[in-house]
């Protein structure tokens, strides 16, 4: 696996932004679907111990920059980047780099709870057994569950479904599977949109938890969220102009910051919600 | 007697009830799908009772031993089915190891996005029409292109290997191999369109997830799609094993006929529905009760086989779906 060497060597190379370690330096200069530009000129640097959120309209294309970030995009016949994303330095979309090593290193948890229809043991191991780890495979999962909150939930049913769990439960299930083999960041792709509110306060309080560990990028359309969980906010807006439809990077600051007092004339509509 | 609302109803209002013509017209809509339901159980019923009327003098004269009896002779009036229902199961059995890998692997191969969908959708077709030829040209096919093709290896593999009981025998002609060849074929399309909509239903989200895992398209296919996908994968397999215990104009043509029991793949045999076929034009009084016993049998094997693997399918998709085990 000559390609997943290039990200594995434990580089400390990571670029220094004002004293800050920047894990993910991401800059986007043009993203297309097929014909179709979805993101342009979005800088957005993400910070090691820190949660980043992507904020902004429907459309304006936060979560397809997000998906930039492990090339989950990748997927998605017609995708063409143009840009950089840098991971430790090193740009994730480089030629010779294999978009699954990459995804082993940025781990992801998704907008719908999707776990696999295998036992809740099962679906915690399932990244640890992609890994080929062999050792101590029940105290990594045990360890994965109690990182995502869900151990004392679960510790007497580990054989039961995934899928018996309630929605709220099944998230923080995909959290601890994206956790068990210990990624450096964890993206987030709105991941408590299909959440009751307590459910979503769980995992926010978990993913205050997590940043201890991992680095964060969180894709959410509730504002207040944002201001509770992120240390970092970057609003993302839509540009219509010429029929197009093509999401950027407005305004990109500290979460206080930039909900008191936003530079950017859309970012200050946005925040006192004259459009969503 | 219905409540009317009209008094409570503001008189500048749209809405009105449904008129009586409606309600007659829902009404008569309801009563024929409930007719046309019970006329299909009606009539396998009756078909059944048929059978199982016209078999039971049969069934007296021979009872058990027509099930284990190995000969068949109308001139003594001796009459056994074991060789046809041991070549009935070992001819599906085959043709759904054969069929049910290629199957399989077509639809995954067609679903996980190795084509464009332009491509996709041609091999898709290409595969459905193999449904779509006649019974009785597979087994024409099968006698002129699919045993010379094959014979000249098959006889050599029982000239080195014939110690092994599959090749205890030389391919002389029409046989088990090229029954269940050709059959395997046909029960091909069947398994792969039920297989390629079972694992084309598997939500993209399990996809993603394992994607997002760092999964490769490998390791995603084996260790998420296929057993999410387990259950109509293996409602296909048995779909297409109940063709292949049917299926007859083929396997009249190209399995030999012969009463034998043998393991061996090379060797002539014979199927119940190929027996039927063969024997119903010159069968008489007699003879036709026996005939129907025999196709009351095969119809006991294919009521078997599904009712298994619903009940197979059942408890594996109940364990997957969650709430306990």
């Amino acid at each position: 696996m000559a390609t997943a060497n290039v990200l594995n060597c434990e580089s400390t190379a990571t670029i220094e932004s004002n004293g800050k370690n920047i894990v993910i330096d991401c800059k986007i200069k043009n993203l297309y679907y097929g014909k179709f530009r979805a993101v342009r000129d979005s800088h957005i640097p993400v910070e090691q111990g820190q949660i980043t959120a992507f904020i902004g309209p429907s459309g304006c294309g936060k979560s397809t920059a997000l998906r930039c970030l492990n090339r989950m995009n990748d997927l998605v016949r017609g995708f063409r980047f143009e840009g950089h994303v840098h991971f430790r330095g090193k740009d994730i979309y480089h030629r010779n780099v294999d978009p699954v090593a990459v995804r082993r290193y940025i781990g992801m948890v998704f907008q719908q709870p999707n776990p696999f229809a295998m036992s809740i043991y099962n679906n915690v191991a399932f990244g640890l057994r992609l890994n080929r780890v062999k050792d101590d495979i029940p105290e990594r999962v045990e360890n994965a569950l109690r990182g995502a909150a869900l151990w004392d939930e679960v510790k007497d049913k580990l054989k039961n479904s995934g899928l018996s769990l309630s929605g709220g439960q099944q998230q923080r299930l995909c959290i601890a599977r994206a956790i068990a083999t210990e990624p450096s960041v964890l993206l987030m792709d709105e991941p408590c949109s299909a959440l009751d509110p307590i459910a979503t306060r769980r995992i926010e309080e978990l993913m205050t938890e997590l940043k201890e560990k991992y680095t964060i990028a969180v894709v959410t359309h509730n504002l207040q969220q944002a201001q509770r969980v992120a240390d970092k906010t970057a609003f993302m807006y839509v540009d219509t102009t010429e029929g197009a439809r093509t999401g950027y990077l407005v305004e990109y600051e500290d979460t206080n910051q930039l909900f008191a007092d936003p530079k950017e004339e859309y970012t200050k509509q946005y925040i006192r919600g004259e459009f969503s | 007697m219905a409540i009317t609302l009209e008094g409570d109803v503001p008189t500048d209002s749209v809405a009105s009830p449904p008129s009586s013509l409606d309600v007659a017209g829902d009404r008569t809509f309801r009563g024929m799908t409930y007719m046309f339901s019970w006329m299909t159980i009606f009539l396998v019923l009756y078909i059944l009772y048929e059978i199982a009327g016209k078999a039971a003098p049969a069934v007296k004269e021979y009872g058990v031993g027509f099930i284990t009896g190995t000969t068949w002779d109308a001139n003594r009036g001796e009459f056994g089915v074991f060789p046809e229902i041991w070549g009935t199961l070992y001819s599906a059995i085959l043709a759904l190891m054969i069929g049910g890998f290629f199957g399989v692997s077509i639809a995954i191969f067609l679903t996980q996005d190795f084509l464009s969908p332009k491509l996709e959708l041609v091999f898709k077709n290409i595969v459905e029409l193999l449904a779509a030829i006649p019974s009785v040209v597979y087994g024409l096919w099968g006698i002129y292109v699919v045993i010379p093709a094959i014979r000249p290896t098959a006889n050599w593999i029982h000239e080195h290997l014939g110690w092994i009981p599959f090749f205890e025998t030389s391919l002389s002609g029409p046989g088990m191999l090229p029954a269940a060849m050709v059959l395997s074929i046909m029960v091909l399309p069947t398994i792969s369109a039920v297989s390629r909509d079972a694992i084309s239903s598997v939500p993209h989200k399990l996809k993603e997830a394992a994607f997002g895992l760092g999964a490769t398209r490998w390791e995603a296919i084996v260790g998420v799609i296929i057993p999410t996908s387990a259950t109509g994968i293996f409602g296909a397999l048995v779909l297409g094993f109940g063709r292949a215990l049917g299926e007859t104009m083929a396997l009249a043509m190209l399995v030999g006929n012969s009463n034998q029991v043998s393991l061996s793949l090379f060797s002539p045999a014979n199927t119940l529905a190929a027996l039927l076929a063969n024997n119903f034009p010159e069968a008489g009084k007699q003879e036709e009760g026996v005939l129907m016993y025999a196709a009351l049998i095969l119809m006991a094997i294919t009521l078997l086989v599904n009712l298994l693997g619903t009940a197979i399918m059942n408890r594996a998709s109940r364990r997957l779906s969650g709430v306990a085990r």
